[in-house]
């Protein structure tokens, strides 16, 4: 398996580390019941999968990876600081 | 009581350990003055470059990519942030970027000779022949087991850079290597 960093380029597997799947955080406020949902509850598929991975070995970039769980294709990568995944923080 | 006397002495992360010539592969210390992390700020990339032109005459290193020469190089050193290599960080780079002294904190070694390439093929785990991997191209990756930052500095030689606490690691890892290489002949 070879995941394309976009920094570094296509690198060996054995130069990232799985980091879980890839979940918009909730917002700050939202109730227990949804923050339940985020912390435990997951999809298990059998196909594509937004997950996150860490080229822990490489440029330590954190990395948004669609991957096939059944024949481990790659089929898209992006950096994770692009991926919206983050809430914004309200500075006001 | 006698008074003891104690004198402190500098020493290399590979001090005891090389220079090593294997075959024709030659593995010697390099002890740079200093070593800064640069890691720019928030939208500072620009006059962070600008900043190190005019203080060190090379500009901020593209990804994969060094800058600069053998007395004073920049070097990336993964996502956002680039490692200078030689002189002292000039102050005025900490307006743009936070810069962190790590001149005691890695060991710098340089690989070179005709079987360099072959001596790296076995420790890591990507393409480092001079076609691909040219002259101010460089790489974070792995070595064995060690989180590794290599750069080509000549037509035939690599600096091999890794944590000071793996220095001892790094030589045997390479030691061997260059061993086995020469074996084949």
């Amino acid at each position: 398996m070879r995941i394309t960093c976009p920094l570094c380029g296509a690198r060996d597997h054995r130069e990232f580390t799985y980091k879980g799947a890839a979940l918009p955080v909730p917002a700050l406020d939202s109730g227990v019941a949804e923050w339940d949902a985020h912390v435990h509850l997951r999809e298990n598929p059998a196909g594509p999968h937004e997950e996150l991975w860490q080229h822990a070995m490489g440029c330590g970039a954190w990395l948004k990876v669609r991957r096939n769980t059944v024949s481990h294709e790659i089929l898209a990568v992006e950096l994770a600081q692009d991926a919206g995944l983050v809430i914004k923080e309200d500075r006001s | 009581m006698a008074e003891t006397e104690m004198q402190l002495a500098a020493k290399s992360p590979c001090a005891g350990l090389l220079p090593l010539t294997i075959g024709d592969v030659t593995l010697t210390e390099d002890t740079p003055a200093a070593m800064t992390l640069i890691a720019p700020y928030k939208g500072q990339e620009k006059p962070l470059s600008d900043a190190l032109n005019a203080a060190h005459g090379m500009g901020f290193p593209a990804p994969n990519r060094a800058t600069g020469n053998a007395e004073a190089r920049a070097i990336w050193f993964g996502r956002a942030q680039a490692l200078l290599v030689g002189p002292v960080a000039d102050p005025k780079l900490a307006a743009h970027a936070a810069l962190t002294d790590l001149s005691d904190g890695w060991a710098v070694v340089r690989l070179e000779g005709a079987h360099a390439e072959e001596v790296m093929a076995r420790l890591v785990p990507i393409d480092l022949r001079p076609q691909v991997f040219k002259r101010g191209h460089t790489a974070r990756t792995e070595l064995q087991h060690m989180m590794a930052s290599i750069t080509r500095i000549g037509p035939k030689a690599l600096q091999i850079m890794v944590f000071r606490s793996f220095a001892d690691t790094l030589v045997h890892d390479l030691k061997r290597a260059m061993e086995a290489v020469a074996a084949r002949g």
